[in-house]
């Protein structure tokens, strides 16, 4: 699961360029991750200037 | 806000801004909607442009930080490179103050008769027979549907409305530069010059830039490829590391973040009913990074272009293709390209090439500034560079 650490992340939209399913969205200055979508490629907590993205295990 | 409109701009940055002063020059209506409170903040950019700025505004003294009369070059073993205007051809540029600057670039579309709103997100396309009609716009708590003869996409980096059109938007992560920015102060710079710092040890295949804002004040910045960013690597870890050495004293009075493409542009900029421009096309130069300029152009561009469809009564995507065409083949389009070839190149290059290539620059005599010139010189002292030179001088030439 991707999980959004809101006090660490600049809501800059970087990350929302390079997600393939289009599944963040930032709204104004909070991101969103819509888990329908998500397929948990890892790509947007890797390119994230400040490191505010995880993904974490199901468990 | 009214329900219909003969263009809708999503985004009020730069581009947005000047297709909206276009489309209302042209005398039609049209509404800019922006999602964030403020137009122009929090700024995501290192504000550098040079001087073909004036070719698109005139500018005003208001939104100028710094007049630029030079750039250094540092390579990866700290000789440095000093670039001055002679060489370059008399160039100069600016470093803007863009929370001033993207404002009045709205203001002047609002006074040209433009609709502005902000605070208000488009959050679905509209699209009809397989034509883009408009935009549902979320504002104030409230769900509205706009429609327009064309849609203007200038939504920048994210670039999420021409994704809901069926474009594909997305960025490839090795060509994603993830950049982190601190406006500092209280530190030792020279005011006329810009500095580019290189080396994988600095900003792996990117590099750190020291854009002056005026007396003892810059914007301290880094962009590495997405590719080489992971946890404990990432551009704040190296721009800390390159603060803790060169400025340890100075003072951080804001921090910035952000994305900038170094792809190629979409390989189609319009649809039937839609223009995309700027950023939101891919439009950033893949080796500076900088996208005011050509957001600023495309933005001006589409709004004429829209407004010549719609007296024609045409907003197919074949009309609407004269905006793609015409950028292509400008100077901008063409820039484009031999940049992306030039980056593809010099990404490639180890740190001791890189280190070579400013030392025998530095040996040449600048007075004869010429292509042809220094790629004699360079193959010269850097004989290896000849199985990338036939590319390169194709791409100088
Ligand atoms: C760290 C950094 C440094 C940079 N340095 C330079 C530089 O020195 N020189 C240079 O020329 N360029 C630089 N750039 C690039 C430059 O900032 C962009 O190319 C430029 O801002 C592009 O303008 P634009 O109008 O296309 O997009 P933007 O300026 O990004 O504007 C897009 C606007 O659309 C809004 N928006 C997005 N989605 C929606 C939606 N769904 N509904 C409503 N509104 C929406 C956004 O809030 C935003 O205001 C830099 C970028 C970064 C990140
Ligand atoms: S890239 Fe990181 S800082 Fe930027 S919006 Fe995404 S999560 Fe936030
Ligand atoms: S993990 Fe992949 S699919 Fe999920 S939001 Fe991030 S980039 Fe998109």
């Amino acid at each position: 699961m991707l999980v959004i650490k809101r006090e660490v992340c600049g809501y800059c939209g970087a990350c929302v360029s390079v997600c393939p399913e289009g599944a963040l969205e930032l709204v104004d200055a909070y991101l969103t991750v819509d888990p329908e979508n998500c397929i948990e490629c890892g790509i947007c907590s890797k390119i994230c200037p400040l490191g505010a993205l995880e993904m974490k295990n199901a468990e | 806000m009214q329900n219909k409109y003969d263009v809708l701009i999503i985004g009020g940055g730069p581009g947005g801004a000047m297709a909206g002063k276009a489309v209302a020059e042209a005398g039609l209506s049209c509404c800019i909607i922006e999602k964030r409170p403020a137009i122009g903040a929090p700024v995501r950019c290192a504000e550098g442009v040079g001087n073909e700025i004036s070719e698109l505004v005139d500018l005003d003294p208001k939104w100028i930080s710094s007049k630029i009369e030079g750039a250094l070059l540092v390579a990866p073993d700290g000789q440095t490179l000093e670039l001055n205007p002679e060489m370059a051809g008399n160039e100069v540029g600016y470093v803007l103050d863009r929370k001033i600057f993207d404002r009045e670039l709205v203001w002047k579309a609002a006074n040209a008769g433009c609709d502005v709103f902000v605070k208000s997100r488009a959050s679905s396309a509209i699209i009809k027979d397989g034509k883009v009609c408009g935009a549902t716009i979320e504002s104030g708590g409230k769900t509205v549907e706009v429609y327009a003869d064309v849609v203007i996409a200038a939504d920048g980096v994210e670039s999420k409305f021409a994704r809901w059109c069926g474009i594909d938007t997305t960025v490839p992560m090795a060509e994603i530069e993830t950049c982190v920015q601190y406006l500092m102060t209280d530190i030792d710079i020279d005011p006329g010059l810009n500095a580019f710092y290189l080396g994988r040890e600095v900003a792996p295949e990117g590099y750190v830039w020291i854009f002056s804002k005026g007396e003892r004040t810059a914007n301290v910045g880094i962009g590495i490829s997405g590719k080489m960013c992971k946890e404990g690597k990432r551009p704040k870890d190296y721009l800390d590391a390159f603060i803790a050495e060169h400025f340890p004293n100075g003072k951080i009075i804001e921090l910035i973040v952000g994305g900038v493409s170094a792809c190629k542009p979409l390989a189609c900029t319009v649809a039937d009913g839609l223009i995309i421009v700027g950023d939101a096309a891919r439009l950033s130069d893949p080796i500076t990074g900088g996208g005011i300029i050509n957001a600023m152009y495309t933005g001006k561009l589409a709004g004429e272009v829209a407004a010549e469809c719609i007296a024609s009564g045409d907003c197919s995507k074949k009309a609407l293709m004269k905006y793609d065409t015409e950028w292509r083949s400008s100077k901008m389009g063409k820039g484009l390209k031999r940049n992306y070839q030039v980056k593809e190149i010099f990404i490639k290059l180890k740190d001791e090439k890189l280190n070579s290539i400013v030392n025998s620059v530095n040996k040449l005599d600048m007075e004869i500034f010429d292509t042809k010139y220094l790629i004699r010189e360079l193959v010269k002292y850097n004989p290896w560079l000849l199985k990338d030179i036939g590319t390169l001088k194709r791409l100088l030439d």
